[in-house]
């Protein structure tokens, strides 16, 4: 129990002396994240879309395989893009191993299928909705899945929020790929991880309290731009 | 402009499950006046609309306009018996479908604007349409419908579960609309409603269509017992 006051205490230390090193390792955790975030919802949002608008023969085992890649797991995923980034393997020249850039990577492959898989769930509905609406407009292809994307924004807000959440808590790949090194590649989980190693407990639970109360910040800040909740809205 | 009529329908099927739903029919629509479909619950109404407008894929037969397929597609509407309200305000949605085809947003939410107030849906352009009630969505859908200046509107029961105030609304924008040139083919459960807008009457039972004969030879005497005992509001089966 005292492990957690002192951890407690740490956090409010940590946070009011605005500590350097703590100040740099979650605005990495943030801005890894937050481009992880915005890469993958670029490429699941209207590949969701794509599913629930268009009819093809895989369309099914597409799905399934969406939503089995959801529990992807993250180590593995570090692992792979650890291969393929490494100087032997196929993007060794890039040099991108135990960057940022690589942690992104991992995150992103991480993130698209949850976002996709959860966003897909939405759209579907929506556009059992629209089917025959817009069919009977005349709405191409394009206009159809821009429609679903407009429409249906407020539930791919909670699709990507879902995508920042298992990516801000993510650990695995990122350590793996990432190296955990200071000043370069630490992030808020990372640093945890080797404070509990070290036995510092105290640092890890306050880290752990700055990551928590991060997490919040953001879904919180991301609901009040994108006004959800509110009396007559969707 | 080619002329869009006649429509000619031969043979058209539709089968959903193994069930034939409507046909097979032959029908021949001429481009004036409006028709009214009628006949009982799960007699095919909707599917023949559906399917004449082009959104129910047919299992057999053909179905063509006078004009080319694309172009026929493009210069008509339907306006469903629930109809779809888009998540979006109500200026935004009866300028949606000006939208697709290429008009700019401004002038499509001008023109719209124009059409609400036409509705009396004019101070509740920035409403949400998913909160309007049954009427006021119903007339936004027909808005919605009419704003392209479509040259055939279909119409599947516009007015069922309406009160008589909402009915009278959109009857006095269906004759507008058919006074300006639009062709009007509607289904409908209200008998009255069909005597007052009817040019030309199809009864359809069992997918088949019964009787297809202009209004008042029709509403004077049916000339099949079923469409008879249907008028006399007997249980047709």
């Amino acid at each position: 129990m005292s492990d957690l006051l002192e951890g407690m205490v740490q956090a409010f230390w940590l946070l009011v002396t605005l500590d350097s090193d703590l100040v740099e390792i979650t605005l990495r955790s943030l801005q890894v994240t937050l481009t992880a975030l915005i890469i993958a919802s670029v490429i699941a949002l209207p590949m969701a879309a794509l599913l629930s608008v268009r009819r093809f023969r895989m369309r099914r085992a597409t799905i399934a395989v969406l939503n089995a890649l959801m529990g992807l797991p993250p180590v593995v995923v570090g692992l792979i893009v650890y291969v393929f980034l490494s100087r032997s393997g196929p993007f060794g020249v890039f040099g991108l191993l135990f960057t940022p850039t690589a942690m992104i990577i991992a995150q992103v492959i991480i993130i698209v299928p949850l976002i996709a898989s959860i966003a897909h769930q939405s759209l579907r509905e929506l556009w059992s909705d629209y089917h025959d609406l817009l069919i009977s407009m005349n709405a191409t292809q394009v206009q159809r899945i821009q429609a679903l994307l407009w429409d249906g924004r407020r539930a791919l807000l909670t699709a990507a929020l879902a995508g920042f959440g298992r990516a801000i808590g993510e650990v695995g790949a990122i350590m793996v790929v990432g190296g955990n090194i200071d000043h370069a590649t630490r992030v808020l989980t990372t640093a945890i991880a080797l404070e509990t190693g070290k036995g510092d407990f105290a640092m890890a639970l306050g880290l752990g309290f700055v990551l928590i109360a991060l997490a919040i910040a953001v879904n919180l800040a991301i609901h009040w731009l994108g006004h959800t909740e509110r009396e007559g809205r969707w | 402009m080619r002329e869009m009529f006649p429509l000619v329908a031969k043979d058209a099927l539709v089968r959903r499950n193994g069930r034939v739903l409507v046909g097979p029919i032959d029908l021949q629509l001429e481009g004036k006046g409006t028709t009214i479909v009628i006949g009982p619950n799960g007699a095919g109404k909707t599917t023949l609309l559906k399917m004449l407008h082009g959104i129910m894929r047919m299992n057999g037969g053909s179905l063509d306009w006078g004009c080319a397929r694309e172009e026929a597609q493009r210069r008509q509407a339907f306006v469903f018996q629930s109809p779809v309200m888009m998540r979006r305000s109500v200026v935004d949605n009866i300028a949606y479908p000006l939208q697709l085809a290429g008009t700019a947003r401004k002038d499509a939410r001008a023109q719209a604007a124009d059409w609400a107030a036409r509705i009396s849906l004019g101070d509740a352009l920035d409403r949400p349409a998913t909160r309007l009630s049954g009427g006021e969505r119903q007339k936004l859908a027909l808005a919605r419908a009419l704003i392209r200046k479509p040259d055939v509107l279909f119409l599947d029961e516009p007015c069922a579960s309406l009160d008589g105030r909402a009915t009278r609304e959109i009857e006095d924008i269906l004759k507008q609309a058919a006074a300006e040139g639009t062709r009007l083919i509607m289904s409908t459960h209200n008998m009255g409603q069909a005597q007052r807008l009817a040019d030309e009457v199809l009864f359809v039972l069992h997918g088949r269509i019964h009787e297809f004969s202009p209004a008042a030879a029709f509403f004077a005497g049916p000339q099949t017992s079923q469409a008879q005992a249907f008028l006399n509001g007997d249980i047709v089966e």
